[in-house]
């Protein structure tokens, strides 16, 4: 049977030589190395869900009276957007269950994306000759974030309204072309009538099919240069050990996929994600209280809420005050994240091609200089939240907001210190986890070098040489 | 290519019998005919959801526990080949780029000329571009209040002076605009205690009108403490003291919430003497100053 099927491909295609190459590929087996297979197949599952609630979602603002089966709502005035949002998961069998299975692959998709992203930094696997595909990941990154910011403000609720409203006025922000910019998105000024259908396309159409492609990109500037692999026994610059493409790594990756959707669909269905019927249509003079947006978006939003009320004027001419949190810092954010693999060849002058991956040890500053990242925008997460911990703490919001401030200056160098010192400890003392490292390491790495120079010059030959 | 054949790691179970993939195909099987007869039986989105996981997982652990103990893996060991191609091959890519761009005349006028027009073509795309929205002119600047409008609340009710009180805000809008979402308006009354703010002209007994529009990001600041007389924006917490005009207290808000000039008509109902004299919400480049 295979046998009649590939020699009917192979008379027509001549596949045979590469199909018998692909199925050989080796791929190395880490656990870290999932990380991108769970964000690719939970976009799977965002297209398959997706796809599903595009035929019950009607992406208009034109007004209408709900009469579905959710009594609150019964005889309010809302958009189709609206309803059909609320019909959908109420009076739709097995639409609430893929609506939220839809935005839990939403959330898991980035975080996952997140985590894939920091596992490439802080291992090193960005340098020569990956840039290319840094760059790509990069971008699929944003296209990410976008396509979940664009998702979650299509039911015209009066959450993600509020957001659109905020997103509205940092694009009015920006400076010279501000009020263009957010004229020709917008359609007019806010709320303009446009801004749903368009969200919808671009939702729909024109962003997944950006990350599909440049997903196609990504995978096959993997298959081309080969995946990088952590030191270890018969693990060298010049080889690759691991599975097979098939069967073992393909099953695998296909019982994964099995497990990424088998968990989403299970949240889907028994935890709640964006209630939007609880929150209510979207009236530009109305707004939730508290107002949080996904996950995703917490660091920007954070940032909006602790900085000082700067506004600069000079020249009869404004910088309003969103354009510094809101378009100035993710403008910072992804600039840094797309040249880092140049600014670090640049800083360690080393232009070498690497496919051994580095311990995050052997690199004290880089990781140092990640964790400081991290914890900057870990803190301006935290501070999305400032009403709600004031709320728990029976604090002022201007209490908690002030000791934002403090934190998101001194807590990140700070954190980056600790990291270079413990990174140096376990460098040095060679231990094999945090907890074996000896504190004197740590607080003296330089003498503790000195004492122990014989054994750890002996050791730290040995990965070089032996491999 | 070189391979070797599978190494068991410590630890590893070994080739056992293929029970535990039998049973959670059996358990995946079970729970696919659950879900039919949950959504034949009119459909419940946590049973469906958690039969529908169960259904998924049970293939998801059948094939992963297959992979892990039936199939070679971990110690197969490929070469990578050097990725940078050889010298002759990249001269003759350039040579095959560089392919009948010799012997033109007047070359450098043709790639300048070429270039011009594909900017010129850039710049007419614009065109298609500007029709995604309108043109801002004064839409920034201005809002539908004019001299005279009865303000309105949100169900369309004119609002009579003595009804607004002091410990409440109410969202009004001009009455033949009852829809304009840069018109929403806070209407006041401070304590007798306190000196109403702005011109003298602009408020009635106490009663103040204050733009609704955040002059940070745009949300409405709809939370009103009323003993401090203090409006709060929810999103991201600026405060106005309205005893202050509704100067920003604390927050990233810069500027203070427009005040719009009200007065009483002979009915006593309340009405705007007025457009507001600056431009309402965020902060723009182009934006006069206050």
């Amino acid at each position: 049977m295979i046998n009649r099927a590939s020699r009917w491909i192979d008379d027509r295609l001549s596949a045979a030589s590469f199909t018998r190459h692909a199925l050989n590929k080796v791929f190395p087996d880490h656990w870290s190395f999932m990380l991108g297979e769970v964000a690719m197949y939970s976009f799977v599952v965002l297209l398959l869900t997706g796809i599903f609630l595009t035929f019950f979602f009607d992406p208009s603002v034109a007004e209408t009276t709900y009469e579905g089966s959710y009594a609150p709502l019964r005889g309010v005035k809302m958009s189709e957007a609206f309803r059909s949002t609320v019909e959908l998961s109420f009076d739709v069998r097995a639409g609430l269950v893929m609506r939220q299975a839809h935005h839990w692959a939403a959330i898991v998709f980035i975080a996952s994306l997140v985590l894939h992203m920091l596992r490439v930094f802080f291992t090193g696997a960005f340098r020569r000759p990956r840039e290319i595909n840094w760059i790509v990941g990069v971008t699929l990154f944003i296209l990410a974030f976008f396509n979940g910011f664009s998702g979650y403000s299509l039911p015209d609720d009066l959450l993600s309204g509020t957001g659109l409203r905020i997103a509205y006025s940092i694009a009015l922000s920006v400076p010279m072309i501000g009020s263009w910019l957010a004229f020709l998105v917008f359609g007019g000024e806010f709320p303009a009538h446009e801004i749903i259908p368009r969200l919808f396309i671009t939702h729909v159409m024109i962003v997944p099919g950006l990350i599909i492609g440049l997903l196609t990109v990504h995978l096959a500037i993997i298959w081309r240069q080969k995946h990088t692999d952590f030191p270890g026994p018969g693990r060298r610059e010049t080889n690759v050990v691991g599975s097979r493409l098939w069967p073992t790594y393909a099953i695998n990756s296909i019982g994964l996929f099995f497990a990424v959707s088998a968990v989403l669909i299970a949240m889907g269905g028994l935890l709640q994600v964006n209630p939007v019927w609880l929150y209510g249509p979207f009236h530009p003079d109305q707004v939730t209280s508290p107002a949080q947006p996904d996950w995703w978006l917490g660091w920007t939003e954070g940032a909006l809420r602790i900085i000082p009320s700067w506004e600069i004027r000079a020249f009869g001419f404004e910088i309003p005050n969103p354009f510094f949190a809101g378009a100035l810092l993710p403008g910072i954010t992804f600039g840094l994240l797309y040249l880092w693999p140049f600014i670090e060849a640049r800083m360690t002058r080393d232009r070498e091609p690497h496919h051994i991956l580095d311990r995050a040890r052997d690199r004290p500053v880089r990781t140092a200089l990640g964790m400081t990242t991290l914890t900057f925008y870990a803190v301006l997460q935290v501070a999305a939240s400032n009403d709600l911990i004031a709320n728990k703490l029976a604090a002022s919001v201007a209490t908690i907001t002030r000791v934002f401030q403090v934190l998101i200056i001194l807590l990140p160098p700070l954190v980056g210190y600790v990291t270079y010192r413990l990174m140096k400890g376990l460098q040095v003392s060679r231990a094999e986890r945090f907890s074996t490292v000896p504190l004197d390491a740590v607080l003296h790495p330089k003498r503790y070098n000195g004492a122990s120079e014989e054994r750890a010059s002996e050791e730290s030959e040995e990965p070089t040489t032996s491999s | 290519m070189k391979t070797k054949s599978r190494m068991l790691r410590p630890g590893d179970a070994g080739p056992a019998g293929p029970t535990p993939i039998l049973v959670a195909l059996g358990i995946s099987i079970a729970a696919a005919v659950a879900v039919t007869v949950v959504y034949a039986l009119g459909g419940q989105p946590q049973l469906e959801g958690a039969l529908l996981g169960l259904a998924l997982g049970g293939v998801a652990v059948a094939l992963i526990v297959f992979a892990r103990r039936m199939l070679p893996g971990g110690h197969f060991v490929q070469v990578r080949e050097d990725l940078p191609g050889t010298a002759d091959e990249r001269a003759s890519v350039s040579a095959a780029f560089s392919t009948g761009a010799e012997p033109i005349e007047r070359r450098s006028l043709m790639v300048k000329m070429f270039g011009l027009a594909v900017g010129a073509l850039g710049l007419a795309a614009l065109f298609p571009v500007r029709s995604l929205g309108t043109r801002p002119g004064q839409s920034l600047r201005v809002t539908d209040w004019k001299r005279g409008t009865r303000v309105v609340t949100g169900n369309g009710e004119p609002v009579r002076l003595e009804e607004v009180d002091v410990n409440t805000i109410l969202t009004v809008f001009p009455e033949d605009h009852p829809d304009s979402p840069d018109s929403q308006t806070i209407l006041l009354r401070l304590p007798p205690s306190v000196p109403a703010p702005g011109p003298r002209d602009w408020t009635v007994e106490g009663v103040v009108a204050f733009s609704k529009i955040c002059t940070h990001a745009g949300c409405p600041v709809s939370l009103y403490q009323a003993q401090s007389q203090e409006l709060f924006c929810p999103c991201h917490q600026s405060t106005f003291s309205v005893a202050q005009g509704a100067k920003p207290t604390f927050g990233p808000a810069a500027r203070r919430l427009p005040q719009l000039p009200i007065g009483v008509n002979d009915q006593g109902f309340v009405v705007a003497m007025g457009d507001f004299t600056e431009p309402v919400g965020p902060g723009f480049w182009s934006r006069p100053r206050d």
